[in-house]
Formats: C-alpha cells, structure tokens, sequence
C-alpha cells in the first residue's frame, strides 16, 4: 500500500515536472518567435546605416561599405571565381584553348595575351598585369574602364584650368579624360588605386544611379542624335519626338529602368581610341548594328592593326555586350542588365539588389525565376542550347577565317601583288570584325541570338567570298 | 482520507501555474503584436505584415481584379471548412520559412494551391467558361487561365 501511494506520488511528480518544462520551453520559444517578428520589422524600416559622410570623391568601396553594408558585402564577392561552359571569371588563355585566335590575332597584342577576365575586383591588377600592357606600350585611355578614375579627371581637369564648382563637374571630367588618355600607360595608372566602385554609378548624394564616364556620354549623345531606331531605349525615342532640343541627357531623361543598363554601357561596349590622343571613343553614330559601327570605321579610315600575316587592316571587337543586348528580345522587353546581373536578394525583410555581378547562369533561381515560372534546369537547359549552337557557328566561322588567311598567305607567295589582294583583304578585315564581335561579346550569343547567328553567318559568307576573290584574282 | 499534499508537489504547481501564466500571457501578447487576428479576415494587407508579399500586393492593386476580388477571393476555397484549413496549412508554412528563411527564391504557388486558384476563376467566370473542360492542378491534360492570363490578378510584370 505505501509502495504504490509513493509509486504513484512519483508519477505525479513527473508528470508535473515535464509539464512545467514543456510549459517553459513552449514560453521560451514564443519569446523567441516574439524576437524575431520584432527583428524583422525592424528590418522593414531601416536599411541605410548613415554612419560615415561620402560625397563625388570617396572612391574607397569600404568607406561606403559602412554605411551599404548588404550592397557591400555582395560587391566584394566580385573576387569569386567560378567556371561557366563557355566562360566565367577563371582568368583561363584563350589562346591555349583555342590556337586558332594566335593566328586571328597574328601582329597584335591579343596573340601575346588573350587571358579570360576575372570578376569587377579584379579589373584592375589584372590590366597592370597583362602582356598586352607589360610588353607592349599602352596609353592611359584604358583606365577609362579599368579603374575608378573620376577624381583623378576632375584634378587633372582643374589643373588644366576648367573652373571649379559642381556645375562644371562635366567640363572638369571631359578635360581630365583627355588629359590621361594621352599620357603613358605606366604614369596614367598611378593616378588610381581603385577598381570599379560606388561613384562609378552611384550619385553619393542620394545613391540615384548615375553615369559619368565621358566617352559614353559622348557615344550615346551620337546615338541620340542619329535616326537609330532605339525601342529599347524609349527616353532616346522621347527626346527625338520632343524636337531634339539641347543634348541628350541620361542622368535626366533616361528611366531608373534605363539606368540599370546604361550604368553598365559605360564600359561593356566597343571602342576605339580616336586619333594621337587616344580619345576612348563608341562608334555608335550610325547605330549600334554590327555593320553600323564597321561603316562609322570604314568611313574615318580606322584599323586596329594591319594583320602580320595577310596585311589585312584589321579591326578588334572589345566587349560590345550593350551593343549585343541591344538587338535582342530580353532589351526589346525592358529587361535590363541588372535584372539578370544583379537580382533583387531578400535579406530578411527587405530586398537589395545583389552586387556581386555575375553570369545568370551561376544564379538561374534569382536571375531568371522571377519572369520565367518553370524548373531552374529547364532554364539553364534552354540558355545552354542557345551557346552550344552558337559555339558550334563560332568554331565554323573561326575556320572560315583562318581559311582565308591561309589563301591570302599562299597567294601572297606566289607573288600576287597588293592590287589583286585588295579585295581578298577587305573581305578578311569585314569577315574578321564579325567573328571577332560574336567571340568577344560575353553571353556566347545570348544576349540577342538570331543577331549572332546573323553577324557569324556573314562573318562565314564574307570569309569564303575572300577565298574566291583570291582564287579568281590572284591567279 | 485526502492524502497530503507534499511539498514537492506544491512547489511544482505553483511552478507550472506561473509558467502556464506566462506562457498565456506572452502568447497572447506576441500573437497581438503579429496581428495575428487579422489572418482570420478577408483583409488583403493582413497577406503582407511580412513584407514578403509587398509586390504581389502592390501588383494587385494596379490589377483588373482589384476592384472585384482580394488575396482570398483567388488564394483559399471558398467554403468555411475548406477555407480555414488552406489558410491554417499555408500560414503555417509561410510563418515557418519567414522565420527560418529558408523559402526558395523567388516564391512559387505549390501545385494544390494552384488548383485551388483555378477552381476560383472558373467559379466566378463560369459562365462564361462552361464550354471549356479545365482540369485544376493538372496543366498536362488543360493549361490553367493564368497561364495565359497572367496579369489579371497581380498587374503587369515585365
């Protein structure tokens, strides 16, 4: 009798024991969850840290980093490597992997060093450090892209005596330009300790996307001015109706939504440095169409070199990824670069725009899912189908060209004079810039794929023109 | 004969009153401070007290249904039963990703609620649609309304 009365005041006891820390732990936890809920609404309201001043000259990233810390922490990011199938930011020599563009290239610096860029934080030493620079003589016109160079123009700008004072920033910036596009590579670089920062898009005053690089400046004013159709730029096409008046203003007119493209059209264009003060200039007065910016070449005389082995005047495509954007569906539907490149990320409560830039391909879930509801490997399936295809036209129109050369090459010892190769050279020059334009632009034909398939179709018919033109003229 | 009571015993119900006080207390107060009664209405802003929903709800008043339809018009069943068991299912694992934050990005309707939706179009447009024969949460056999009339309840999206 005893035994079971204590036996069952033990039972109780238990029970009231795990009763009272079942009650607790479940007390615990609602604190917990009480915690959080207030943790994410404070989140909500705040999400600029104003901890630090930054104005136009504060070009240290990590400054502004204080006070952006989320935008900060994705930016660094930028140093990452990682491998896509037909790119990436593995700094891999293209000319091992494909021998063909030694001889593409034969006479100029891309045949020396042809290294796949690595990500924005590395644009910089990696300029210092390439062949193309430590071997061959560069000018300072480079770091217009390579580095954060607007106070070291505007203090090259004010001592060359444009007035000082906010309202002339831009003379200041134009002058400064111009001054260290002509000076050595080796001084020029000197003048900068920055890769691409903050101020490079951002106005430090009210973080408003701005862009301030001169020669865009002046290279989309060109495009303003001319009859481009630009349906994907719809503040060009309003300023055109509105009657042309003053100049075309993108920190004025162009959208917040044309801004998260022009920013990046800053840099990821072509150019070419116009005459003995190698002026970083965009072609783009005739429009941004492969064969547009090759008549604006043809018609100032413009080669990049003459080719060592054919003599051909040769031109070199850069990066022309606006230029390529520009002609496909994504631009067409106000897609811009930033959707894809740097997606909304949540960060508990709030949204920021991811700026650790990168292939989409690296990020299908953010990059892409927000329009395209359908499996993430489908939509890699899909991008991937669209750069194997043009990968393959790429390898058929590289063998063209290189078929071409070897024509021009055998007829040029054979003794075929310089009249008779005229053709044949001008068909390599026409052939080569197109190839040339496909294989440099970063998205393997993705950012506008009938285009490529288009310029490397012609690039193919250009390159076999030649060798009839050779075989018919220089018998 | 009532059996004493010992001391232990008591000390432990006075603990697990207060505990059980405290419990009430601080439930009560969180589920306050959550507006966690407005999950029961048919209110469109109770569908983003967590932020998360900021954009669907900004798209849906630009939309064509703003003026005819809110979140739950579209979103849960329309009978009592079937309504408050959707919202109970999807409000708890909608407060378990926000809290944990362990949700996919960008969120995706899951393919039963996706049905429930389609069976809200037909029941408002029926008859306008009774021609066709839809088949809700299975697109292989008939596309949903969304698919091409994506825009009807959350505006325009690029």
């Amino acid at each position: 009798m005893i035994t079971r009365l204590t036996e069952r005041r033990g039972v109780a006891i238990w029970t009231l024991v795990l009763l009272l820390g079942g009650t607790a732990l479940a007390t615990f936890l609602v604190l917990m969850l009480y915690q959080n809920i207030v943790a994410r609404e404070a989140e909500a309201t705040k999400d600029v840290f104003r901890v630090v001043e930054v104005d136009d000259r504060t070009v240290d990233p990590a400054v502004w980093g204080k006070n952006y810390p989320r935008q900060y922490d994705s930016y660094r990011r930028t140093v990452d490597t990682e491998r896509t199938n037909h790119g990436g930011s593995e700094a891999f020599q293209h000319l091992d992997k494909d021998p063909v563009w030694r001889r593409i290239f034969a006479g100029y610096g891309f045949a020396v060093d042809y290294r796949e860029e690595r990500g924005h934080a590395y644009m910089l030493q990696d300029q210092r450090e390439t062949e193309r620079v430590t071997k061959l003589k560069q000018p300072g016109a480079c770091l217009h892209c390579h580095a954060s160079v607007m106070p070291a123009y505007i203090d090259l700008g004010l001592k060359a005596g444009v007035p000082a004072g906010k309202e002339n920033w831009e003379a200041q910036i134009q002058k400064g330009f111009e001054e260290v596009c002509k000076m050595p590579y080796s001084d020029a670089t000197k003048l900068v300790e920055h890769p691409v920062s903050c101020i490079d898009c951002h106005d430090a005053e009210n973080m408003n996307l701005r862009v301030n690089r001169p020669a865009f400046l002046t290279g989309i004013r060109a495009l303003a001015d001319s009859d481009y159709a630009t349906p994907h730029l719809p503040s060009i096409e309003r300023w055109r109706r509105d009657g042309r008046q003053g100049q075309y203003e993108p920190n004025i007119h162009a959208t917040r939504q044309e801004m998260r493209s022009m920013v990046c059209a800053q840099c990821h264009v072509e150019y070419y440095f116009k005459g003995e003060g190698k002026l970083v200039t965009y072609p783009w007065s005739k429009g941004l169409k492969v064969e547009q910016m090759e008549a604006y070449y043809d018609e100032v005389g413009y080669k990049d070199w003459t080719h060592k082995e054919s003599g051909a005047s040769a031109l070199k495509a850069q990066h022309p990824e606006f230029e390529m954007w520009s002609q496909g569906i994504h631009a067409r539907s106000g897609v811009a670069c930033a959707d894809c490149h740097m997606p909304y990320v949540r960060e508990g409560a709030i949204k920021v725009s991811n700026h650790h830039v990168r292939s989409p391909l690296l990020n299908v879930a953010q990059a892409c899912q927000s329009c395209h509801r359908i499996p993430e490997k489908e939509i890699t399936a899909r991008a991937l189908l669209v750069q194997d295809r043009n990968a393959a036209l790429l390898r058929r129109s590289e063998k063209a060209v290189v078929d071409l050369i070897d024509a021009i090459v055998s007829a040029q010892k054979s003794g075929a004079s310089d009249v008779q190769l005229k053709a044949p050279r001008d068909l390599q020059r026409k052939a080569q810039w197109r190839l040339d334009f496909v294989s440099a632009e970063n998205s393997m034909g993705f950012h506008a794929p009938q285009e490529a398939a288009r310029i490397l179709a012609e690039a193919i018919d250009y390159a076999r023109q030649g060798e009839i033109a050779v075989a018919r003229d220089a018998k | 004969m009532a059996e004493p009571v010992s001391k232990t015993h008591l000390y432990l119900l006075v603990g697990l009153a207060c505990t059980l006080g405290l419990f009430g207390g601080l439930g009560t107060y969180t589920f306050t401070y959550a507006r966690g009664l407005s999950y029961f209405s048919n209110d469109p802003r109770a569908c983003m007290n967590c932020h998360i929903m900021r954009e669907h709800f900004d798209g849906w008043q630009k939309s064509p249904h703003h003026a005819v339809a809110t979140c739950n018009d579209c979103h849960t069943p329309h009978t009592f039963f079937a309504k408050y068991l959707s919202k109970a299912e999807n409000g708890f694992w909608h407060s378990k990703g926000f809290t944990l934050q362990d949700f996919h990005e960008p969120i995706m309707i899951r393919p039963h609620n996706s049905a429930v939706l389609q069976r809200n179009c037909v029941s408002c447009h029926e008859q306008i649609v009774d021609g066709i024969d839809t088949h809700p949460g299975n697109p292989d056999r008939m596309l949903d309304c969304v698919h091409c009339h994506r825009e009807v309840g959350h505006g325009p999206i690029r």
